[in-house]
């Protein structure tokens, strides 16, 4: 099999993403004393491991054309009921884990069926699991539920030691997994590839006969697999659960799949791409962190610039594939003529 | 009995059944639900509370009609709605004893100059563009809140200013200040809607783009149009309530929409509808609390009955409802 070209037009949005990233970095580190350090870098895994969980589940979303409104919801639910299992019911972390898994890839499976099955549009369906999974965490507690689990304690302040006295938390080794498994799946494996084939064109899939419909409810389910597992992460790094966690996580989530170059009309995308949309946002986090005096605010200002330059970027690809694809067709005709 | 097959079939009578059900369930389960009294030459009761409390969807509900009509989608409004309140709020301010900062008037054109202007810049991004309406929108749902947080340096400013009061809490007539700001936006634009080319050509766009252009309809000045529609409208709310944050506003006012028989597919659209849908959600909120419900599990419920609603709307649901039917007929 040909590898494609790694410079290639598909995967430009992606190098401009890590341009984007590396100047900013640089920014950093010129302007800022103490800035430019590995640990400094290592953090971005550490205090964006939740984001970047749920970014995978979402790239494969959006790749498929759909989109996911409930995962900033779902992973408050899954800490809340994490914590509450831990906490009122005294359960194990080895039983813990699994439940909450199972529940957010169930409800991520019920919102992929709706969808499918009765031709429902994602937008409407998420956002109902958006205000679904949000009421539910306030039944399981109206308060914040502190975890004081020793085992779930103990890993959470684990450092996994790196060369020169750096470290990892346990839940950006986690993250680091799922983007592993995440990027596998999307280029080595039937599901990924007709993942792809949807987002480019549903019809086209089902004409070539790929199980279209299972596929875009096992999408939804991941999407929530990844969710649940995103909520424990977030669970490990605050060590609590509370209903109001991850609000508006949802848009920073889409926001850092289309800053990675994914393409929101779907077909085309990539998960490294998304990890540096997450660094991108990380890292505009501790810029205003560095500088101190500027409004926390600025984060979401920026964000919102940051998606509107990529759309931009996006639609001028698009119409520039479309000519392009235009031209070779022409291009044959006239050879065949 | 054409007339009757037609009534049922249209989308509004669901609508009207569901709050009628609704009301009806209230007045045998909810003491004092429809005590209405005057007092102080005013109107009291449940009935007032839930228009007054539901102006603002309805009048953001009343925008988003017309997006939705097009096959669009703003999920900006609640951002933009904390937008023209930071503005109002800033220029307001006022002290304790009553008198604003700058003139009232001055600050709601203020306003409703920055809402139209969030509403134009929408529009741009997806008729000139040519954006998806969620992801256009998207871009000033996550910065929106972030400009409105800088115009008010994150803090919640006091509005003391006692002309401004009449608006969100003012009573004319009997009746809340709120519902004349409805009737009036509501008159507006319906008059715009139907008795102009407008609503004609916004119903159009939404049905088939394609066949709206050949027909030489320029889709892009509409979708423009309707942004500025939504934006009118959702500052208007602000005006009237301050210090709201509008949080989860558009969601509710996409729920309203849909409640009113306003298919998000575009295509034909129900400006009455969607005030009825407003009025169920409202109607529904205070049915919950009315049973001891704490406030933020109310969403359960409202997620619920969007996908129900949306299953009933959607044909591939009602073919295989319809075919489990015949089926059972046939076995029998």
């Amino acid at each position: 099999m040909k590898m494609r070209p790694l410079t290639g037009f598909r995967n430009l949005p992606v190098f401009v993403t890590l341009g984007l990233f590396i100047i900013m970095f640089g920014i950093g580190s010129f302007a800022f004393p103490g800035f430019f350090a590995v640990q400094n870098f290592l953090n971005l895994f550490i205090d964006n491991s939740f984001l970047l969980i749920l970014a995978v589940g979402m790239t494969f979303v959006i790749i498929s054309g759909g989109i996911d409104l409930s995962v900033g919801s779902m992973l408050a639910l899954a800490g809340m009921v994490a914590s509450s299992l831990l906490e009122k019911v005294h359960m194990s972390p080895i039983l813990v884990v699994p439940i909450v898994l199972a529940m957010g890839t169930a409800l991520g499976l019920f919102m992929g069926y709706l969808i499918q099955t009765f031709d429902l549009p994602p937008f409407i369906v998420t956002l109902a699991g958006l205000y679904l999974a949000r009421g539910l965490c306030y039944i399981v507690s109206l308060f914040t539920i502190a975890v004081k689990n020793p085992f779930v304690v103990a890993a959470a302040h684990a450092q996994v030691h790196l060369f020169g006295g750096n470290f990892l938390s346990p839940g950006a080794l986690i993250a680091i997994a799922v983007v592993l498994i995440g990027f596998f799946i999307s280029r080595y494996t039937k599901f990924g590839r007709t993942v792809f084939a949807i987002g480019g064109s549903e019809t086209s899939a089902i004409l070539m006969g790929l199980p279209v419909a299972q596929t875009k409810v096992a999408i939804y389910a991941l999407s929530g697999f990844c969710s649940a597992l995103g909520g424990i992460v977030f669970t490990l790094y605050t060590l609590s659960g509370y209903g109001l966690n991850g609000s508006g996580m949802e848009l920073d989530t889409i926001a850092a799949v289309v800053i990675g170059g994914t393409l929101l009309t779907g077909g085309a995308g990539n998960i490294f791409g998304t990890v540096l949309g997450v660094f991108v946002y990380g890292t505009i986090q501790v810029l205003i962190v560095f500088e101190g005096t500027l409004n926390s605010w600025w984060t979401r200002i920026v964000i919102g610039f940051l998606v509107f330059v990529f759309c931009l970027m996006q639609r001028v690809f698009e119409r520039r594939r479309g000519v392009q694809g235009l031209r070779s067709v022409q291009a044959k005709v006239a050879k065949a003529g | 009995m054409a007339s009757w097959k037609s009534l049922t079939r249209s989308n509004i009578a669901w609508a009207l059944v569901a709050l009628a059900a609704l009301l009806i369930f209230n007045l045998f389960f909810t003491p004092h639900f429809m005590h209405l009294e005057i007092r102080e030459g005013h109107l009291y009761g449940n009935l007032i509370d839930i228009l007054k409390n539901g102006a603002p969807i309805m009048l953001l509900a009343i925008g988003m009609t017309l997006v939705i009509a097009t096959h669009g989608i703003d999920i900006s409004v609640g951002s933009v709605v904390a937008m023209s309140a930071g503005v109002v709020a800033i220029l307001i301010g006022g002290d304790l004893a009553g008198n604003p900062k700058y003139p009232i008037l001055v600050a709601m054109l203020a306003a409703l100059a920055i809402c139209t202007l969030a509403g134009m810049w929408n529009g741009m991004l997806v008729s000139r563009i040519g954006m998806q309406p969620i992801i256009a929108t998207l871009i000033l749902f996550v910065a929106g809140r972030g400009i409105a947080m800088l115009f008010t340096n994150s803090m919640q400013i006091w509005l003391y200013a006692k002309p401004f009061a009449l608006l969100g809490q003012g009573y004319v007539l009997g009746l809340p200040f709120d519902i004349y700001i409805v009737g009036f936006v509501l008159l507006a634009t319906y008059l715009v809607a139907r008795r102009t080319a407008v609503g004609m050509f916004i119903e159009a766009v939404g049905i088939n783009p394609t066949a709206a252009r050949f027909s030489g309809i320029n889709s892009r000045n509409i979708l423009l149009c309707a942004g500025i529609a939504g934006l009118i409208v959702c500052s208007t709310v602000m005006n009237a309530d301050g210090n709201n944050a509008g949080r989860l506003f558009e969601l509710d006012a996409i729920l309203a929409v849909v409640l009113g028989g306003t298919s998000l597919n575009g295509g034909k659209f129900y400006l009455l509808g969607s005030i009825i849908g407003a009025l169920i959600i409202q109607t529904l909120t205070v049915t919950i609390y009315a049973f001891g419900v704490p406030s933020d599990v109310a969403p359960v419920v409202k997620a619920l009955v969007v996908w129900a609603f949306c299953l009933l709307q959607s044909p591939k649901f009602r073919l295989t409802v319809a075919q489990m039917f015949v089926r059972r007929e046939q076995s029998i």
